[in-house]
């Protein structure tokens, strides 16, 4: 019994996660397209485009990689979901969080970007290669000065558990890691962009470059599946950075917990939106070479003040 | 006697890829395209409102009508609040904007385009051009009219439309939509051979499989 | 000007200098002198810009005229060069090695006039009309009528309006125009 309510509320939780995630996604495109000075697709469009692509009478497939492919990224969005909690001490939101899962998390993010390359791969079309080449590339780099952070926020709370790396952040802003730890901040912060594949970093899927990149041959619920986990994807990250780095949310009362969650990752995605905002884009060598210079020199900073100070 | 009906049945049902080489027919299909009816009434009716709420245009401009889509996307008369955008590749757009006059060359990327496309698929026509032939009616090189070669569901008059005419065009085809009358695809699947012949009549040099799945 | 033409009398046979505008002269050379001609304008005179290579179809006197548009930067003069061939057999010295890009309009002649530039790179390339077997649609004896109402479908029902005929019938019928002021 235990374990089906256990399966009913993370049901629940990758609901909520989904809408959230969407939603954060059509609020971002209606502010550029206030800036812009016109109005903006209305707030549920991401849901109707998902249910319209899923509507296809024919889909066209390459082989069983092809299916393989979307699949492989919905089960690293859902992995990296599932393991982190959402509110901290919550039986519905608090999902399985054990010992060490910060780094099955780091793999997941990793596994649906692999998985992705293999199915764009099989697509058959001379591009996609080009972009997931680009992808994977940039997802090696940035991957470094997170790492670093991580390492350096383990080493401070002497856990690799994200519920214990909340617990310890409990009890006053003061306490969050930001305030404690603030390069491990900053390097994760500058890899956070990088995830979020906003410019100065979107060369990777450089819509009109090479015309959309890996995901150019889905169609028709490949094309959903991947639409799908962009919510979760997103609102898995910004949750694991909200609970490493921002105090986590934490209320008695289920609603206020959610409220605050929804309103610290809003402004941890919105901090990645300023800057993309105001910045051209990066060619790949220099993105790389952006990566592998100031951030990982941060993150080795901390990770060298917080052992020995 | 019987396996010898049978083989003529199935060649009948393939198609001929005369215009490949003989060592690249093996990587197409030759497989032709079929009907595929819709579902059951309330399911499509929820799935025709949808799709009419999310139009995706290819990004395609086949003549001087696509310097009409430009100021359609920018801020003034902006069409991403009808949730009309547009996408670079024809496996993911439904919609089909052919701005105005078709000539020889292009109508072959056209028909390439359109096959290439997934599901319920529309195709808007905008100009005289496409109606009658336009000012161009009696011009070598230009088609007089597009609907024996692609199906369309609406007309857009002008020489070129406003974009308020554009517009007006996307509501009659959203309304168009979820009555149910848009069924380019089976209408195609239908007359395949006479579509097809009228094609291979004006594209002479037709070096790609006939049917671009 | 004149001195130029001076000079150019004394090498090559040319005839007819006409001066259409301040800027814009024209002269008729034979096709066998052509590249000698337009060599030394190059490089000599400082006529080094083609600006363009097109063809009019003299349909009468059964010769097409070629014209060579070039363009002296310093003087900012144009000068055009008629040339005129035979139509039946129609062939031209190729000018690909004094300016390169004259591979491209003598592509777009040989397909739409037929005339042929021996030694020209991809002159037998198709260029707009992919798959041509009929005549070369730019010569006056191509009816393209005829052609479109034998491979398009036109829609019946087109008419065409008169402008003139059609505001008088609508707006002023009973107008009679005054003798004054026919002009």
């Amino acid at each position: 019994m235990d374990i089906l309510v256990k399966i009913l509320y993370a049901i629940i939780a990758i609901m909520v996660a989904t809408i959230w995630g969407l939603t954060l996604v059509a609020i971002v495109r209606k502010i550029y397209a206030r800036v812009h000075g016109r109005f903006g697709p209305p707030l549920w469009q991401p849901f109707i485009d998902i249910i319209q692509t899923h509507a296809r009478r024919a889909q066209v497939s390459h082989g069983l990689m092809f299916y393989l492919g979307p699949v492989f990224r919905l089960a690293g969005g859902l992995g990296t979901f599932l393991f982190i909690p959402i509110i901290y001490n919550s039986a519905v939101f608090g999902n399985f969080s054990m010992a060490g899962d910060v780094l099955l998390v780091m793999y997941f993010i990793f596994f649906g970007q692999l998985g992705m390359a293999l199915g764009a791969g099989e697509g058959g079309h001379p591009y996609s290669p080009i972009g997931v080449a680009r992808g994977l590339a940039q997802m090696a780099t940035f991957e470094l000065p997170f790492s670093l952070a991580v390492i350096a926020v383990a080493i401070q709370y002497h856990t690799l558990n994200i519920t214990n790396v909340v617990a310890a952040q409990q009890g006053g802003i003061l306490n969050w890691t930001l305030f404690t730890n603030p390069l491990a901040v900053i390097a994760a912060m500058l890899s956070l962009l990088g995830m979020n594949s906003h410019a100065p970093f979107s060369l990777v899927k450089a819509p009109q470059e090479i015309p959309i990149g890996p995901p150019i041959e889905m169609n028709g619920s490949f094309l959903g599946i991947l639409q799908t986990n962009r919510g979760i994807f997103t609102a898995a990250k910004l949750v694991l950075f909200m609970n490493l780095f921002f105090g986590g949310a934490a209320h008695p009362n289920i609603f206020v917990a959610l409220l605050i969650m929804m309103v610290k990752t809003f402004s941890i995605y919105m901090f990645s939106v300023f800057i993309g905002a105001a910045f051209p884009r990066f060619r790949p060598e220099q993105s790389f070479r952006f990566f592998l210079k100031w951030p990982t020199i941060i993150g080795v900073l901390s990770v060298i003040f917080i052992a020995y100070f | 006697m019987e396996k010898k009906y049978i083989d003529e049945i199935e060649k009948e049902m393939k198609l001929a890829n005369e215009g490949l080489p003989e060592h690249e027919r093996k990587f197409f299909s030759d497989a032709r395209p079929s009907r595929i009816e819709p579902l059951n009434k309330h399911l499509e009716n929820f799935v025709n409102w949808a799709r009419s709420k999310s139009l995706w245009i290819l990004a395609f401009g086949t003549g001087c009508g696509s310097t009409e889509l430009r100021p359609l996307m920018t801020a003034r008369f902006d069409i991403s609040r009808y949730g009309i955008s547009g996408r670079p590749t024809p496996r993911q757009a439904s919609v089909f904007v052919i701005g105005g006059y078709a000539s020889m060359k292009t109508i072959k990327r056209i028909v390439r385009s359109y096959e290439q496309m997934q599901g319920p698929k529309y195709v808007i026509a905008l100009g005289s051009c496409t109606i009658n032939g336009g000012m161009y009616y009696d011009s070598y090189n230009t088609i007089n009219r597009i609907d024996y070669y692609i199906p369309v569901d609406i007309y857009i008059a002008g020489c070129m439309p406003r974009p308020e005419a554009l517009i007006a065009g996307f509501e009659e085809l959203k309304a168009k939509i979820r009555k149910g009358e848009c069924d380019g695809m089976n209408k195609y699947a239908d007359n395949f051979d006479w579509y097809k012949e009228n094609q291979k009549k004006i594209i002479k040099d037709w070096n790609m499989p006939d049917y671009n799945w | 000007m004149e001195n130029l033409i001076k000079k150019l009398e004394q090498m090559v046979d040319v005839k007819s200098f006409v001066k259409k505008r301040e800027d814009l002269y024209f002269l008729t050379a034979r096709e066998e002198q052509i590249i000698v001609l337009l060599a030394y304008l190059k490089e000599k005179e400082g006529f080094n810009h083609l600006a363009f290579l097109q063809a009019v179809d003299y349909i009468e006197d059964n010769k097409f005229m070629l014209t060579y548009m070039l363009y002296n930067l310093d003087k900012k003069m144009n000068l055009g060069i008629n040339v005129f061939i035979d139509r039946e057999k129609a062939s031209m010295t190729s000018i690909h090695s004094l300016w390169h890009h004259a591979w491209q309009y003598q592509r777009e002649l040989h397909e739409l006039f037929g005339i042929d530039f021996p030694g020209s790179p991809r002159v037998k390339e198709s260029f707009v009309l992919e798959g041509w077997d009929e005549m070369p649609p730019m010569r006056r004896d191509f009816d393209t009528l005829e052609y479109v109402e034998r491979t398009f479908y036109p829609r019946p029902g087109r008419s065409t309006n008169d402008p003139k005929d059609y505001m008088k019938e609508k707006k002023y019928k009973n107008f009679v125009d005054s003798p004054k002021l026919r002009r």
